[in-house]
């Protein structure tokens, strides 16, 4: 897929803004780094729709607001079901009325999308509306104060996955959230990543240029709730896939592609001991856990190479 | 001069599907659920055969189809959905953001049980649980009210003073599986009752707006107070629909429908297809010298009180029929509301509560004669001896 507008670097991101300064997401939060580049890359007219979530409270405290552009919150478990609503609804008035049906993007957390939002999500896939949806994954419910969700990555320490005496942080692993919007038959998946804005601007560009929906699961790194300083989001970001432990790929009408391929992945620590979610896995009692995270890892690096052709 | 119509046969789920087909509405979104279902099934054939120029969104439940109905009302459109009980139930967190964010949908509700146990027949449990919510809610008698007030439910929630959402509440299997006689207008009158949608601050890209944003302590109770002030202020504007649509179809719609209630000293107010029933005892009661009189609401919420007060005056003792029952509570839904309504009066009737009809019971004409002469006994008597009684139940 050649989508037009692809780039090569920052500079020739658009100077447009959509999210305006004063907002009171945290400190070195990855969310609002991903809608300030998404907004860019999809052309106008467009609106927004969360699910509830930190991104939702924390731009939208009555009576201010940090949206330039139409942005609408129904509840928690329904942002696809609302934004197909939006879409049919726009796509009917302009056949009736001609007003131009505006291009729809959807910025739910991971409990939004992986948990309570799922079935929402899986009709709007399959019933092929025109929407770009964009989980920012910071991995727990973070705006309730860090609880465990379907996205908690094996062995995290959240509120309701402690690192107890007994069982050391989250014992499951992650959902396959590109997986199974792939398994709905939609034309565009990919992952991405704060630290990669360029590849992240060509997605969302890419995305926005299919007739039908499309999904982008981006890590969000979170300060708060994985324990790390907040000036070390884009570090952690990197590590992340520096050590795969998170691949940046995408997948376009049938063929996988990783984007960026980490020939000689760091281990997998690198990535953990910069966040106090994952403290009690270097203590020698869990090693057991630290082997099984690593092993995983390789597991699924080589499962998307084996799709993407380089294996 | 009255609107042009013709005479046909049709279910409830039947007409009130010709009624949305012919306020050209925009946008349906539904899940099938019994007894609601073939509204939505007709409302799709008339999309897929081009008889209806409008979006069918199939959803994957009834939470998605209230939510996409409130994104589909945001961008201005008509918008329309149908469901019953559990599916009422699924949409109920969903209920009161579609009042709170003044969108204008209607949904018929075919008022069907809630579980458990499963029962798929009538009562108004699902009517009752959106009572709260900030739906105005309609009550149809027969077919003909269930297509009547579906028209008239987008000229009220479209109304520039109301904009509210509207349910039009039908008896499951009695209205809506029903096949009754009625009159439908000719396509081409509807529009002269109801113009196409003039929407108010719709998404417009142009003219940005944040739907739906947090609202803390410093203002939330200023806007829940805007909105009960909205769903008080509606009552004249529903009037004056109604009676407009009285002079459009020659057939006449107010809050309150009733029979003898200027001389009544017993009186009967129920909900829905039993008012039928009721009437007709009431009338052969009359016959017979009897003081007594039937009410029922057409208006539901916002309810009525003013013009029930002004009914009921003179009335001796009053028996509040509920299809529905509130465990724990002083009373069932209607009866609360009856009791709360005439309390502060100076002269009020005393009242006493019938349940009847759970799950698809048929109230019999023998059941309202009961309901009868309790009332009549307890005038007699000077004291309501029972505030509930059952009818038509095994005991």
């Amino acid at each position: 897929m050649s989508a037009p507008g692809l780039i090569k670097t920052v500079k020739e991101m658009p100077r447009e803004e959509y999210l305006a300064p004063g907002h009171r997401l945290c400190a070195g939060c990855a969310a609002p780094i991903l809608v300030r580049i998404a907004l860019k890359a999809i052309p106008d007219p467009k609106i927004v729709v969360c699910p509830t979530g930190c991104l939702e409270v924390a731009t939208t405290i009555f009576p201010y607001t940090s949206w330039k552009l139409p942005w609408v919150h129904n509840a928690f478990e329904n942002a696809a079901a609302t934004a197909a609503g939006i879409e049919a609804a726009f796509r009917i008035l302009e056949k009736k009325r001609g007003i131009k049906r505006p291009k729809i993007v959807i910025f739910g957390g991971d409990g939004g999308t992986f948990d309570i939002g799922i079935q929402a999500l899986s009709g709007a896939l399959e019933r092929g509306h025109d929407l770009i949806y964009i989980c920012y994954d910071n991995e727990a419910y973070m705006n309730t104060g860090i609880q465990r969700s379907s996205a908690t990555p094996l062995g995290a320490a959240t509120t309701t996955s402690p690192a107890g005496r007994v069982i050391p942080g989250k014992q499951e692993r992650k959902k396959d959230l590109v997986g199974i919007a792939i398994a709905h038959g939609i034309r565009y998946a990919a992952t991405a990543n704060p630290a990669y804005p360029v590849d992240l601007f060509n997605k969302v560009r890419k995305a926005a240029s299919v007739e039908g929906p499309t999904v982008i699961h981006y890590l969000c790194p979170c300060p708060t709730g994985w324990r790390f300083p907040p000036n070390k989001t884009l570090e952690v970001a990197k590590l992340a896939v520096q050590t795969r432990a998170w691949v940046l790929y995408e997948y376009e009408d049938g063929e996988y592609k990783i984007n960026v391929v980490v020939k000689e992945p760091k281990p997998v620590e690198e990535y953990l001991k910069l966040q106090g979610r994952f403290a009690h896995l270097f203590k020698p009692e869990n090693k057991w856990l630290l082997d099984r995270i690593q092993k995983e890892v390789e597991e699924n690096w080589s499962r998307l190479a084996k799709l993407a052709g380089i294996a | 001069m009255v609107a042009k119509s013709k005479l046909v046969g049709l279910s409830g789920d039947f007409a009130v599907a010709e009624a949305v087909r012919q306020c050209d509405v925009d946008f349906i979104a539904a899940y099938p659920i019994t007894p609601q279902t073939l509204i939505v099934e007709r409302l799709s054939e008339f999309v897929n055969n081009g008889e209806l120029n409008a979006a069918y969104v199939p959803v994957e439940s009834e939470h998605s189809a209230l939510s996409a109905c409130v994104g589909a009302a945001l961008t201005g459109a008509r918008v329309f959905t149908a469901t019953a009980s559990q599916g009422l139930a699924l949409m109920y967190e969903i209920l009161y953001i579609a009042s709170s964010l003044r969108t204008t949908i209607v949904m018929a509700l075919a008022n069907r049980a809630l579980s458990a146990p499963i029962n798929i027949h009538c009562s108004h449990d699902d009517a009752y649980a959106a009572r709260d919510a900030g739906w105005i809610q309609l009550f149809a008698e027969n077919v003909q009210e269930a297509y009547d007030l579906t028209i008239q439910a987008f000229k009220i929630a479209e109304d520039k003073n109301v904009l509210l959402p509207v349910i039009v509440n039908l008896d499951g299997f009695t209205l809506s599986h029903s096949l009754e006689g009625l009159y439908v207008f000719e396509d081409e009158e509807v529009p002269k009752f109801l113009p196409p949608k003039e929407p108010v601050n719709p998404i417009d890209p142009e003219h940005p707006i944040t739907y739906g944003p947090l609202d803390f302590f410093d203002y939330y109770i200023e806007h829940k107070r805007q909105q009960a002030e909205a769903m008080k202020a509606s009552v004249p504007h529903i009037k004056k629909v109604f009676e407009e649509f009285s002079e459009f179809s020659g057939r006449k719609y107010g809050p309150i429908k009733t029979v003898g209630m200027e001389d009544a000293e017993v009186a009967i107010m129920v909900l829905g297809s039993a008012a039928g029933t009721v009437r007709s005892i009431v009338r052969k009661l009359r016959e017979k010298g009897e003081k007594v009189g039937a009410l029922s609401l057409t208006l539901y919420r916002p309810f009525p009180e003013k013009e029930l007060a002004e009914l009921v005056k003179g009335v001796k003792v009053l028996a509040v029929m509920d299809r529905s029952y509130s465990f724990g509570s002083p009373g069932a839904q209607l009866f609360m509301d009856v009791a709360a309504a005439l309390y502060n009066l100076r002269e009020r009737p005393m009242i006493f509560n019938v349940v009847y009809g759970l799950g698809g019971r048929d109230l019999t004409p023998d059941h309202v004669i009961q309901v009868f002469e309790k009332a009549k006994k307890f005038a007699e008597a000077g004291e309501v001896e029972e505030r509930e009684v059952w009818v038509g139940v095994r005991e």
